[in-house]
């Protein structure tokens, strides 16, 4: 029989004695803080006229924890918490890294500024359904998909952000959103679920859940065809969250619905929660089937691009047209997830980062030269690919964002979301305008923007690894985003507006002109980064190289988990 | 065992797959709720029908005396129920007011938000 000496024993062998520190806490601050404000703002549900004074100091702490956070994993490494003090492999861990920090900490900034763009374009019927709460539960699932370290737990975040969004979603009950949100709600339902009979496949192959014991187990694992099978099931389930073609039908049928802040929200962060769990899944746990691959997910990325950039030329309707932007951007990501090892060592991130110097002049030589040793050393094509997916992610959920929340306040000036119906806001809100020009620019790819830089680290390393066509489909997708974005800027802000008042004009939120200063500090906040990361991109290229290589070279993340002895 | 429950996890997604394509939300919703099932007894199954027993330590024992069942397929099993029952009652409640807005349960006809006669964008001014 089992003695107390034994239950002793078996104490040290499952958990970790002694308490944690309070700074290890921080792992896991982020969804504490979304999770205990949407609480907090639901049982507040009588005081709404404290929702937004409540929800703007809310995000501040949220996106002050994921500084830190960031800081933190930069300094030292991947960071890991155990739930309940259990020894991984058998407790649940969230374990942070340089992808993860980057991911959540863009989250944290666009959901900032969405909040104080909400705090005007809500009004106190929909405040009174909740939309505040809603809104903290939904960065709290995203927060925690970003964040955590074990598979399943990574399934009941993407439920918890699914939650949100339908609450967000349907927030209005008109006829439109609720077309949008039976299909959107059915398809993704169904995506997780996939997700789900790939986890219990992942379960039965290996036995356990923990991402960086997989990560362990994968390489020695001997049957191909399973982790092919669970690498493409992972494929198809990500790819339907991301809304890759040809799953992406969901996408333009819903996006442009609900409000536009809410449109912003999830055209920013939703897909690219996908894009995140691929890049963990896939390319983290199953390297060498990624490679097998890569084939597919280079289609892929080709069609998305080509569907998202057509289908932006054929809309009319400005929120539509925004929708295939979102699809475009989604394609250029998985292009940069489809180069693989083969081929010669990459030099473009050396050589876009020798470019950059050229365009900051002096200003940030010394710190140009002081990282630029490190990205020159034999950088290798998945790692070029890599990064350059990640930055043109974190591009992307910035300046999607701003793009529809620009697009709102166009919209609510213009009365009018169709192309037929806006004009004359060159005249009418200059600033507006100019800040359209900059988001058209970076979504785009123009310089000196924001999305510049990826495409070119993409566009290189497409042609370096042997796949000229995908390079070529990355250029031609540019040029049509491009010719789209003169269109929305010639016909809503440059010509005259039309003169007959249009029919069809909505209301688009409540009534009367937002104070400015409200209605421009978030889309300024946004346009920060865009033009940070275009004018000096140095430091956000050294930030997503190290997530690369944290993605190619788990060693650190395992060793976060197992505490250095994998 | 494992084989019988792997031929019943087949046919119900079969089943779950053949109703969602329908175009027909109704039948839809019915396939979730199949589908869901499925995924249960597919978690089930994976986690290995080894032995019948409670996993239950004993009074007085530190470690349970003879092989139990796992326990953990059962608590994932458990989340995932509570989750896919929460989000079938929305679906329910989201495609009954569809249907009553929208009045039609066919997606063919569901066109509101994208209409077809919806023209090609302005070619100029």
């Amino acid at each position: 029989m089992a003695g107390p000496s034994d239950l002793a024993a078996l104490k040290a062998e499952a958990m970790v004695e002694g308490a944690l520190a309070p700074i290890d806490y921080l792992v896991v601050a982020p969804v504490a803080v979304c999770l205990l404000f949407s609480a907090v703002l639901l049982m507040l549900r009588k005081r709404i006229d404290w929702h937004p004074w409540l929800a703007i100091p809310g995000f501040l702490a949220l996106f002050a924890i994921d500084v830190l956070l960031l800081l933190k994993v930069a300094l030292e490494g991947p960071q890991t918490m155990m739930m309940g003090n259990w020894k991984p492999p058998f407790g649940i861990a969230f374990t942070v890294d340089m992808l993860g920090a980057l991911f959540v900490t863009t989250a944290g900034f666009v959901g900032l500024a969405a909040t104080i763009y909400a705090t005007f374009s809500i009004s106190r019927t929909e405040r009174r359904y909740g939309f505040f709460p809603f809104l903290f539960l939904m960065m709290g699932g995203v927060s925690g998909a970003f964040l955590t370290g074990d598979v399943f737990n990574l399934y009941v975040w993407f439920e918890v952000l699914l939650i949100g969004s339908f609450g967000l979603l349907i927030l209005g009950s008109e006829h439109e959103q609720l077309d949008g949100a039976t299909k959107y709600c059915f398809l993704n339902l169904v995506a997780t679920t996939l997700f789900l009979i790939t986890i219990s496949y992942l379960y039965g192959l290996f036995g356990t859940l923990n991402m960086a014991d997989i990560s362990g187990k994968a390489g020695r694992f001997e049957d191909d065809g399973a982790l092919l099978t669970i690498s493409v099931l992972f494929l198809i389930a990500f790819a339907m969250k991301a809304a890759a073609f040809p799953l992406n039908f969901w996408l333009p049928a819903s996006y442009h619905t609900p409000r536009f802040v809410v449109s912003a929200l999830f055209a920013g962060l939703l897909t690219k929660v996908g894009v995140y769990a691929l890049i963990r899944m896939v390319l983290m746990l199953f390297p060498a089937q990624h490679a097998d691959l890569a084939t597919i997910i280079g289609w892929v990325a080709a069609l998305t691009m080509l569907v998202g950039a057509f289908g932006a030329l054929a809309q009319s309707d400005l929120r539509r047209l925004l929708n295939y932007f979102v699809i475009a951007g989604i394609g250029t990501i998985f292009a940069g997830l489809a180069l693989t090892e083969t081929g010669g060592a990459g030099e473009a991130l050396a050589t876009a980062a020798s470019a950059a110097t050229g365009t900051d002049g002096g200003m940030s030589a010394a710190a140009t030269t002081g990282s630029a040793a490190p990205l020159v050393t034999g950088t290798s094509n998945l790692v070029v690919g890599l990064s350059g997916a990640v930055f043109y992610a974190l591009h992307s959920i910035v300046v999607m964002t701003a793009l529809y929340l620009t697009a709102g306040t166009a919209a609510r000036i213009a009365g009018s979301s169709s192309l037929r119906g806006m004009g004359g806001l060159w005249r009418r809100a200059p600033g507006l305008a100019a800040l359209m020009l900059v988001f058209l620019f970076a979504v785009s790819g123009l310089p000196p923007f924001s999305g510049f830089w990826p495409k070119v680290i993409l566009v290189r390393g497409a042609f370096q690894s042997g796949l000229p066509w995908l390079g070529a489909v990355i250029l031609l997708t540019g040029f049509l985003m491009t010719v789209a974005s003169a269109r929305v800027f010639a016909l809503a802000f440059w010509r005259d507006a039309p003169e007959p008042a249009l029919a069809g004009a909505r209301d688009f939120g409540p009534t009367g002109q937002p104070s400015p200063l409200l209605s421009i500090l978030p889309l300024l906040i946004l346009a920060v980064f865009v033009v940070a990361a275009g004018v000096s991109p140095q430091w956000l290229v050294t930030l997503t190289e190290v997530a690369a290589r944290g993605v190619v070279d788990p060693a650190a993340y395992v060793g976060s988990v197992f505490g250095g002895a994998s | 065992m494992e084989t019988a429950l792997c031929l019943v996890v087949g046919c119900l997604f079969t089943v779950a797959l053949y109703l969602l394509l329908s175009k027909h939300i109704i039948r839809m919703l019915l396939g979730v709720v199949l589908l869901g099932n499925g995924v249960n007894l597919l978690i089930f199954t994976a986690g290995r029908v080894s032995s019948i027993a409670p996993p239950l330590v004993p009074a007085g024992a530190e470690t349970p005396l003879t092989d139990v069942a796992n326990p953990l397929p059962q608590a994932l099993i458990l989340t995932a129920i509570v989750i896919s029952f929460s989000f079938f009652a929305f679906l329910l409640v989201l495609a009954y007011r569809a249907y009553q807005d929208l009045g039609t349960d066919d997606t063919d006809q569901m066109r509101v938000a994208e209409p077809e006669d919806d023209g090609p964008p302005p070619l100029g001014y």
